[in-house]
């Protein structure tokens, strides 16, 4: 599964895109955060605060309980800014 | 050029010309556009120094898709005849455009409303980020609820 990162997201964990492959259990959005939290100091950085993270399952805005089975790319970013 | 398009762009656009390509068939009557500016008056990250440039970053792929679904939005509330959402990325200094908005409708009512909703859900939905460039060093510019709250006022029921 390709998991994508933007903005400080990005800068904390170091980079912007990785091919993971997360335990059975992993089974949400909110899941996810937590396993790749534990990947190394800059991923447990990005997520020390869950609730200023969004995340989007193929390209569409996704709530943290979504399941994340069968879904190819999953990207974390903060609250949007643009306009 | 299709009559319903969105754009991410690293150049400039040109309004007039975004504008002309939504009017000159008889059954228009109304065209609205909004076009939004890179600012300098203020620091939005607590960091001190003249604000030398925005950097846009953006999620491609799911920007074009969250705008298209944006517009598809728009169009099952108004009778549109046309719209554009052209939005930059990168590098953007003060004075120089970030956004453009343009619908088009028989009538004026639904080509404004559909211009507001647009930009006010464009602003809390698309996936662009803004970092600050000063002199003082960089940082996000953090959301705001006054622009989570205008979006929310088109919410349904």
């Amino acid at each position: 599964m390709k998991v994508l990162y933007f903005a400080w997201l990005r800068e904390r964990v170091g980079h912007g895109e990785e091919n993971v492959s997360p335990p059975e259990e992993v089974r949400t959005i909110a899941d996810l955060a937590r396993w790749l939290a534990t990947l190394s100091a800059g991923h447990a950085h990005a997520f020390e605060n869950p609730a200023v993270v969004r995340a989007a399952l193929d390209h569409r805005h996704a709530k943290p309980d979504a399941a994340i089975a069968g879904v190819r790319e999953v990207a974390f970013f903060p609250p949007m800014t643009g306009g | 050029m299709r009559a319903f398009d969105v754009r991410v762009q690293a150049d400039p656009f040109d309004i007039a010309d975004e504008i002309a390509a939504m009017s000159g068939t008889g059954d228009v009557g109304a065209v609205v556009s909004f076009t939004g500016y890179c600012r300098a008056d203020k620091s939005e990250t607590g960091i001190d120094g003249a604000l030398a440039a925005l950097v846009l970053e953006h999620y491609p792929g799911m920007a074009e898709a969250e705008m298209e679904r944006l517009m598809d939005e728009a169009r099952t509330r108004w009778p549109l005849l046309g719209a554009r959402i052209i939005h930059r990325h990168g590098r953007i200094v003060p004075g120089e455009q970030i956004v453009l908005v343009v619908t088009s409708s028989a009538h004026r009512d639904a080509a404004f409303a559909a211009a507001s909703f647009l930009m006010d859900w464009l602003k809390t939905n698309a996936p662009f980020w803004k970092k600050e460039e000063r002199a003082g060093g960089g940082d996000w510019v953090a959301a705001k609820d006054s622009d989570t709250d205008a979006a929310l006022r088109w919410t349904k029921g």
